[in-house]
């Protein structure tokens, strides 16, 4: 009865710690402009169900897509399982669903070869990580935080799925004993093969190694559980979403600026009429998380770090300072800062709040000018993030807030205003090209 | 000059529409077409091809400025919209409804940007028109200029990733040679040749190596003869890496306009 009191508390502890950083998070997410994503719904929910539940942009790289498959859904599998870790916790009975008879043996038996899949997965990622390096994994932005995030979430999953062989080991082996009270459901498949490692253990002992794994493997998981908002790990819950709002136009296109086009009609026509508010307060482009959108924001917190974007990016395989994961990075510790600093003010304070720093904070100029606006990271990422969108809007804030483009670029600006064209020719000379043209 | 060969008069917007002709294209010839050495090439071959198809086109001539992809893209809305309101508006006014153009950058620009300006027009890039005329049967292209050469295709960003087109530009290529090969970032993921995004104004940030190289390099590891692109700012980038790796006697660059037009030998 007592641990039955225990294992609720936990678990309702645990359920409202998780919702009070999923509901910071998505006062952090709302932070953004207010756009409106409600079109083509059918065609969504297909995106959705191809590239984030079917991992479709994933097969590009088949060996971490393999592996990942193998986490993916050896995690949502092994979750089946909880359904009964809870119910015995709850009610205070041992394998609650052993009442099905023999099949019973077969689907734990099958939970554990999952299981075994998932730890397998686990490893090779660790290898990947830690012994053969690879390079994106590896980057300048990649420092102890996110390599240490990484290998936490990689160990705690591999301690996880050890505590529920070792706990099905031992209970195993109490079947066998005289005068036991344990439910008979046999060995099962992965748990049977290292039962002999326990097998000279007293009654006693095998009792209390079985109870602490279980206790381990259920504190342990809502402790993950709690883990998961503050990591790159939370893209295990945003990437469905994230990519149910994905761009849909073509990559090519930027968002137009209706404000910027009030401006325009004003200047070229002095009949045009603004209709719109002057009142509000209006910055051209983004230097706050503020001026980014609500989904911007939500692709900082769904990047995982892969780094597939930075790999790619040929500013980057140039090395160039520019990388579109740290950009995504960038956003997300920015917006976490200033998340953090709202926590501690009253309600009232907190639309107005300034800690008067910025995004450029983070991100750097040299970093925004090195990008070639290929869209090379935004086809990359497995999950749809548009690293571009920000670079491009924090360049419009540099340009039409500050005037602080490099001074090549200004001079592009001044030769299409004064001559229509990005080099110093004259308007009159366009048609020189079609001179002594002959043909036949 | 042979004598048989025939100038070429480039229909201009404003004469045609004072004589009351409306051409259902409009070439759209954009800066680098304009005023490149080695673009104003490209612009040349294509011409010729439109005048071998009797194609009813015009281009704007003088009255052409900047589509404003660049200064959009380098943080300019302001002179963007600017720009892209006055060529509305002066398009509208020839009743355009068709363009045409060799650059990727405008191409997009008209196709997926313009319209939020209130400009809708029927976009069609050159790789297109061109494998359109193809599908018609209006052009016939050989295999016997290239019989012996090796072709290599680089994706411009702005057709491939950006607008999703891979395919019009290699099926014209395929009518015209036979041994067309792939680099390993090909399609989706190919390299960019580090032009776009206001990059071909301005010095590259401070690193290990010129993205151009590092493209052209990929390119010239497959051992091809020549380079196809379909793109001014590829052409350029693609020009200077072939100078920088000094392989000018044995790597040529083209446009696939230029392609075609050796292939017919116009």
């Amino acid at each position: 009865m007592v641990s039955q009191i225990i294992f609720v508390l936990v678990l309702f502890g645990a359920g409202i710690i998780f919702y009070r950083k999923v509901s910071t998070i998505t006062r952090n997410i709302k932070l953004g402009k207010d756009i409106s994503i409600k079109d083509n719904r059918l065609l969504r929910w297909k995106r959705m169900l191809f590239i984030a539940i079917g991992q479709q942009k994933m097969l590009q790289r088949p060996v971490a897509a393999l592996m990942h498959i193998f986490v993916y859904v050896g995690f949502i599998l092994v979750n089946i399982e909880m359904l009964e870790i809870l119910t015995d916790g709850i009610v205070g009975s041992h394998r609650k669903f052993s009442f099905i008879g023999w099949p019973y043996n077969y689907l734990i038996s099958f939970f554990e070869l999952v299981a075994f899949i998932v730890m397998a997965g686990c490893a090779v990622f660790l290898i990947r990580r830690n012994v053969i390096r690879v390079k994106r994994f590896w980057s300048k932005e990649m420092t102890l935080w996110p390599r240490s995030d990484a290998n936490t979430i990689l160990i705690t999953e591999l301690l996880l799925m050890s505590a529920l062989f070792i706990m099905n080991a031992t209970d195993s082996i109490l079947q066998t004993r005289p005068d036991n009270h344990y439910v008979q459901v046999g060995s099962f498949m992965i748990s049977g093969i290292i039962q002999p490692m326990f097998s000279g253990l007293s009654d006693g002992t095998l009792i209390f190694i079985e109870r602490f794994c279980w206790w381990f493997h259920i504190v342990g998981v809502l402790a993950f559980l709690n883990y998961i908002p503050y990591s790159k790990h939370f893209h295990v819950f945003l990437a469905f979403p994230n990519v149910y709002y994905l761009k849909l136009r073509p990559k090519g296109e930027m968002q137009n600026m209706p404000s910027v086009t009030r401006e325009v009609k004003l200047m070229l026509n002095e009949n045009y009429s603004d209709q719109e508010d002057e009142s509000e307060e209006m910055t051209f482009g983004a230097n706050r998380v503020k001026c980014l959108t609500w989904k911007n924001l939500m692709d900082a917190y769904t990047c995982t770090e892969c780094g597939r974007c930075t790999s790619s990016c040929p500013a980057n395989i140039t090395g160039k300072r520019l990388s579109p994961r740290k950009i995504m990075m960038d956003t997300r510790d920015r917006l976490e800062e200033i998340g953090r600093k709202l926590d501690k003010l009253p309600a009232g304070e907190r639309v107005s709040y300034d800690d008067g720093k910025t995004l450029f904070d983070y991100i750097s100029t040299e970093e925004l000018w090195a990008c070639t606006t290929c869209n090379a990271c935004t086809q990359e990422c497995p999950v749809n993030i548009d690293p571009l969108v920000i670079i491009l809007e924090m360049r419009r804030y540099l340009v039409m807030e500050e005037s602080k483009a490099p001074a090549s670029l200004n001079s592009v600006f001044s030769n299409v205003e004064n001559n229509g064209a990005p080099w110093q020719f004259s308007q009159e000379d366009r048609m020189l090209w079609a001179e002594e043209l002959y043909y036949g | 000059m042979d004598s048989n060969k025939a100038k070429i008069e480039v229909p201009v917007m404003a004469d045609l529409f004072k004589q009351g002709k409306k051409p259902e294209y409009l070439f759209w010839v954009g800066s680098a077409g304009a005023f490149d050495d080695r673009y104003k090439q490209v612009t040349r071959a294509f011409i010729k091809i439109l005048t071998y198809l009797k194609v009813d086109y015009a281009v704007l001539g003088t009255e052409e400025s900047s589509s404003g992809d660049v200064v959009r893209r380098a943080g300019n809305e302001m002179l963007f919209q600017m720009q892209a309101l006055m060529n509305i508006e002066l398009m509208k006014g020839y009743e355009v409804k068709k363009i045409l153009t060799c650059d990727p950058h405008a191409f997009n620009t008209f196709k997926n940007e313009y319209p939020a300006l209130e400009g809708g027009f029927d976009v069609v890039h050159h790789t297109q028109f061109l494998q359109d005329q193809l599908d018609k049967g209006n052009l016939k292209l050989s295999k016997e200029h290239f019989k012996d050469k090796k072709l290599v295709y680089h994706d411009p960003c702005y057709l491939g990733r950006a607008n999703g087109e891979f395919i019009a530009p290699r099926k014209v290529l395929d009518r015209m040679i036979t041994n067309r090969v792939e680099m390993p970032r090909n399609k989706s993921f190919a390299l960019c040749c580090g032009g776009g995004g206001g990059q071909m104004f301005k010095e590259a940030e401070k690193g290990d190596k010129e993205i151009f190289i590092e493209r052209t390099e990929e390119a010239l590891a497959t051992g091809a003869d020549i380079i196809a692109t379909a793109c001014p700012y590829c052409m350029v980038m693609l020009t200077d890496g072939i100078k920088y790796k000094d392989q000018g006697e044995n790597v040529k660059n083209y446009d696939i306009a230029e392609l075609v037009t050796l292939s017919l030998r116009l």
